[in-house]
């Protein structure tokens, strides 16, 4: 009986460790191909000669899209939209979230209502853009900033980071004489570095990755992001090497997605725990 | 008198603390509370020139449009309803599933070298996985088609051309990217398990089946509850910008939802009054399915949204 068991056991250990090297297959498999395919004969990939490894290795994908000033421009603004993004941000949200964190607050409940209502129920597309008009910020970068600048998950995040801090250090400080400016500043925030962290690189990473507000609130060709240069590549199947010249157009395909992606793939391996405890800090609150 | 005085006296006394939340309170006024007050240009013939206040009102006229002259309405509505269903049945599971085997694993190592790489296109960007879906899937020159071409010499397949593909590649591709991130609020969850419990249950001949089933499993229904809960509150958005970048006119059959429908009329042709109403349309059932949700998961069980 026991012996059976254990046979039994090593099985689902055996099944589990080869599903599991299918599953590394599957996942990483596209990532492998696309940069197979940016770095090979433009002929041999869409003929399908590629189907992991590179072959012929060319980068004349990559030298066509570095000397590409829209592709700079897009990186550029990518740029400033997400730094920009993120300290306003991390300003307004940790602001919000530590007078939300004092349980004696007079209107702290009224407050935190307001902001968990939007979880439930939103204005909608259309009411949203028709503000975003009205306030005059299309085609600026502040259409978009300003829209999604507090996520209330990232609020609820950081405010129960802040009621988690022992109250005496800010009494000891208050005593000193400390204004609740001052005390934010100089004691709270110093000890908030983790979810600081976390709440920035989300942002982050949210921002270089959006694209669905540049999509309708920008039509500067100057002012588009990243993204968009993506889309107007990879979907709408803009050419990018000027009229009639095909003889690049799926390793361009390729070599593009890896330029898009590269920045998160390489600070990924450093920032991947704080988003690991972002979730986690996030979830037990629910 | 008495009640403003008051008021006036706490908001001098903690003056700093409330000036730390005016411009987050700000945000959500203009940003969040204003455009719900826009929803009244749903009733109106809103326009630009004469605004909110000055256009004319003429009740359910766009909803009546929509439901009985749009010709689109109830696929739009069935589209929109399938793919979320889709999405519920076959991507709402495979995180939990997924989190048992990680749990189950036994290297340590490998253990953690198969969560980070799941993980990973959780980063990955909208356009990206839609660019790599289109490029993969192209009938000419799709390393997907190559492969099959290659391994059953078949005839190449225009997926994204063909209606009866779409929901599957946009489940398909929605598990692949969420799935491994999915696992997360569910390994802390079984993290939590007090080890005594499966101590015991040795002790009393529980083989591992049954340690998954009756320890593991239960450990998770909490999480399982809120997220079934929060998936409902979504449940009308679906991966709406996905869909955006992955349909077309050819598979309009099974992919135009509701919300790609507002975009183009509201966005595009500038039908302002007309989108907003088939879009409150949209997230008046989303808020009734996930109060609904609550209500009834609080009446059954300790977890709750709120």
């Amino acid at each position: 009986m026991n012996k059976q068991a254990s046979i039994a056991s090593r099985l689902f250990d055996a099944l589990n460790v080869i599903f599991m090297i299918l599953l590394m297959i599957v996942m990483i498999y596209p990532m492998v191909y696309v940069f197979s395919a940016s770095i090979s004969n433009n002929a041999l990939v869409a003929s399908g000669a590629v189907l992991l490894w590179p072959k012929d290795i060319k980068l004349i994908a990559y030298e066509q899209l570095l000397n590409n000033p829209d592709l700079w421009r897009s990186y550029w603004n990518t740029i400033r939209y997400t730094s920009l993004h993120t300290v306003l941000t991390l300003i307004a949200t940790s602001a919000m979230a530590y007078p939300l964190a004092k349980r004696w607050l007079p209107g702290r409940r009224l407050i935190l209502m307001m902001a968990a209502f939007t979880l439930l129920f939103s204005g909608g597309m259309i009411p949203t853009f028709i503000i975003v008009q009205q306030l005059g910020l299309l085609n600026t970068i502040w259409a978009i900033v300003l829209p999604s600048l507090i996520s209330t998950w990232h609020l609820f995040i950081m405010r129960t980071f802040f009621e988690a801090l022992p109250e005496e250090l800010e009494d000891a400080a208050a005593i000193d004489g400390c204004g609740s400016m001052q005390i934010l500043l100089r004691i709270v925030l110093p000890l908030s570095m983790p979810v600081l962290a976390t709440v920035g690189l989300f942002t982050a990473v949210n921002q270089w990755n959006a694209f669905f507000n540049a999509l309708i609130y920008l039509n500067d060709r100057d002012m588009y992001p990243l993204q968009i240069m993506l889309r107007n590549i990879l979907i709408a199947g803009t050419n990018v090497q000027g009229e009639g010249d095909l003889t690049h157009l799926e390793t361009l395909k390729y070599a593009m997605i890896i330029i898009g992606t590269l920045p998160i793939l390489c600070v990924y391996p450093f920032v991947q725990k704080y988003f690991v405890q972002g979730t986690m800090i996030g979830g037990i609150k629910g | 008198m008495m009640r403003l005085a008051r008021i006036g006296f706490v908001l001098k006394k903690h003056k700093a603390l409330y000036l730390l939340m005016l411009p987050g309170i700000l945000y959500y006024l203009i940003f969040k509370y204003a455009p719900m007050y826009g929803i009244i240009i749903a009733f109106q013939d809103y326009s630009v020139g004469r605004g909110i206040l000055g256009s004319k009102f003429v009740g359910l006229k766009h909803f009546i449009e929509f439901f009985y002259v749009t010709p689109d309405a109830w696929k739009l509505i069935r589209n929109t309803v399938m793919l979320n269903v889709y999405d519920l049945l076959f991507h709402f599971p495979t995180p939990i599933v997924l989190a048992i085997l990680f749990h189950e694993l036994k290297g340590k190592w490998f253990k953690r070298v198969v969560q980070n790489i799941s993980y990973l296109p959780h980063f990955l960007s909208t356009v990206v996985i839609a660019g790599i879906l289109v490029t993969f899937l192209s009938p000419t020159t799709g390393v997907i088609n190559h492969l099959l071409v290659k391994a059953f010499g078949i005839e190449p397949i225009m997926f994204l051309g063909l209606p009866e593909w779409f929901r599957t590649l946009y489940v398909g591709s929605e598990i692949w990217q969420k799935a491994g991130w999915g696992t997360i609020l569910y390994l802390a969850a079984i993290a939590g398990i007090d080890p005594m419990l499966y101590e015991a249950a040795k002790i009393d001949g529980a083989n591992r089946l049954q340690q998954i089933r009756h320890i593991t499993f239960v450990g998770m229904v909490p999480v399982m509850i809120i997220l079934f809960v929060l998936t409902l509150g979504n449940f009308m958005e679906a991966s709406f910008e996905k869909i955006l970048l992955i349909y077309n006119s050819m598979n309009y059959e099974t992919s135009d939802v509701i919300n790609t429908f507002v975009y183009r009329r509201g966005i595009l042709d500038a039908d302002f009054s007309f989108a907003t109403a088939v879009g409150l349309f949209q997230s008046a059932i989303g808020f009734v399915l996930v109060v609904a949700a609550n209500r009834i998961v609080r009446k059954y069980s300790a977890t709750s949204l709120w």
